[in-house]
């Protein structure tokens, strides 16, 4: 149970039954008057946002979320399926609740999915995944500076700059959180 | 924290800690020329000020104080005609980018004066100012210019609902939403261009200061704006000390319904109200003036430490 005072940024809260993010709060109090915060919501489910003025004496529940190690089985339409590993219990995500990760879904991939109430909201990767580059113009002989890159494109259909040394076939570590290159993995 | 880190923090905020010494410098010579006498009382006391809203940490079986409002006053009716202080004043669980739940005050108290001539003053103070700092007669702040030029804007409570709010004023009274409608529509359209003497509140939020002369329904109080910012309230003081005794009875029913702490009853100040001549006494936020001088985004800018930091 959380009291007004405990209100911050990026708080998760329960109202409604339904889990809900803090994604700007700001404590005011006109002269002499009572305490007031003022908090933008964001809905975990559904993504809508609202801004809510709470008083000293409101009081909330803790959202309770879950995370989840979940292996990444295969796209269905247009949701991705997960499944746990020691229930073989499957959740469905949607394109939308996937977000930028779909970028590094590889057959078979562990993530953290997060939920409420055994309901999907999110996911998130592990920070480095390796994939390999099925796309890429050759390297031309003689362009050794460094610092020159290129486009290639990976497993995934994701488009990313490399070095200008990386050939197609090759395996490359991806940053999940910047969706950048790292560094190429030796086979 | 890591230790680079900390003083990379101090080490940004040199020129506002600069400017803010240059302030208070600015604000002591201000009084001193006026005939003011620089008090100090005590931090720690038995009890603050019944307020239905402001929070007294403990110390011990004291209280740190809120304000040194009641000290200050016993002075006044002592017969002390013109006071002022810069002290460290305490409320529980404020903590915001205008509040720090350890802050700097400065009060001043003026015998044989209301709460108009204390408006008059607060402009002397602010230009006093700005000039020691070597500012022209306007201040950046949040991009706007605020234009010092004097007089600056008078608005009644009850006009600035009018003109600024969705509610009137009894609605907003009736409904309980004042302080909602306050903060979120009407305090930060005030003091965007020029500063705004707010005045004239319902005397149920002036617990400390004398009803209108002709008015009885509304309270010798104003609140200084500058920028949206609140940074200065005064009030034409109470000297009754029944009457005194009735609010703060009614704050202390208010606190123990809402299972707030009780304070105890401020007698010796009480008992000095009658000897008290009339008067008028004002608090100014002395980081909040530091911050709108140094165009701060918040307080924390212009302390040294926040809370956080300790």
């Amino acid at each position: 149970m959380y009291t007004a005072s405990d209100l911050k940024k990026n708080l998760r809260i329960k109202l409604d039954n339904e889990p809900y993010i803090i994604t700007e709060f700001n404590f005011v109090k006109p002269g002499k008057g009572q305490a007031l915060y003022r908090c933008k919501l964001k809905n975990m489910i559904t993504g809508s946002q609202f801004e809510r003025t709470f008083r000293s004496v409101d009081t909330f529940e803790n959202a309770d979320l879950q995370e989840k190690k979940m292996q990444y089985l295969y796209p269905e339409g247009e949701k991705y399926c997960f499944m746990d590993n020691v229930s073989y219990e499957q959740v469905f995500l949607t394109e939308e609740q996937i977000g930028d990760a779909k970028n590094f879904l590889i057959d078979n991939i562990e993530a953290s999915i997060l939920l409420f109430e055994d309901r999907p909201l999110g996911i998130s990767l592990p920070n480095f995944v390796d994939l390999v580059v099925t796309e890429a113009e050759p390297w031309a002989k003689g362009d050794s500076v460094t610092g020159n890159t290129k486009p290639v494109t990976l497993q995934t259909g994701y488009r990313i700059l490399v070095p200008t040394f990386i050939d197609q076939g090759e395996k490359i570590r991806v940053d999940t959180r910047t969706g950048e290159y790292l560094t190429r993995v030796k086979a | 924290m890591d230790p680079g880190a900390e003083a990379w923090i101090l080490a940004k905020k040199r020129d506002a800690l600069r400017l803010r010494a240059r302030m208070i410098q600015a604000l002591r010579q201000f009084f001193h020329e006026r005939n003011y006498l620089e008090v100090e009382t005590p931090v720690r006391i038995p009890t603050p000020a019944p307020e239905e809203h402001i929070d007294a940490p403990l110390s011990g079986d004291w209280f740190l104080q809120t304000s040194p409002e009641l000290c200050m006053k016993r002075l006044v009716a002592a017969g002390y005609s013109r006071l002022f202080q810069i002290s460290k004043c305490f409320r529980e669980a404020e903590r915001g980018e205008l509040h720090l739940p350890e802050f700097t005050l400065l009060e001043w108290y003026r015998q044989g004066s209301d709460y108009r001539d204390l408006m008059a003053e607060c402009e002397d103070i602010i230009l006093h100012v700005a000039g020691a700092l070597e500012k022209s007669e306007a201040l950046l702040f949040r991009g706007r210019r605020i234009s010092l030029r004097k007089p600056w804007t008078r608005i009644s409570v009850q006009d600035a609902f009018t003109r600024h709010a969705t509610l009137s004023l009894p609605e907003a009274l009736q409904t309980g939403r004042f302080d909602e409608i306050m903060a979120c529509e009407i305090e930060p359209r005030l003091g965007v261009d020029r500063p705004v003497f707010l005045y004239d509140y319902p005397v149920a939020l002036g617990a400390l200061a004398r009803a209108k002369e002709g008015d009885a329904a509304l309270a010798e109080r104003f609140e200084l704006y500058l920028g949206g910012l609140e940074l200065a309230n005064a009030f034409s003081e109470l000297t009754d000390e029944a009457e005194q005794r009735r609010r703060f009875e009614k704050a202390r029913q208010f606190r123990r319904a809402a299972g707030k702490r009780d304070y105890p009853s401020p007698e010796p100040f009480l008992r000095a109200l009658p000897a008290m001549p009339d008067s008028a006494g004002i608090a100014l936020g002395v980081d909040r003036l530091a911050m709108l001088l140094t165009d701060a985004a918040a307080i924390d800018e212009v302390v040294a430490f926040t809370p956080e930091m300790l």
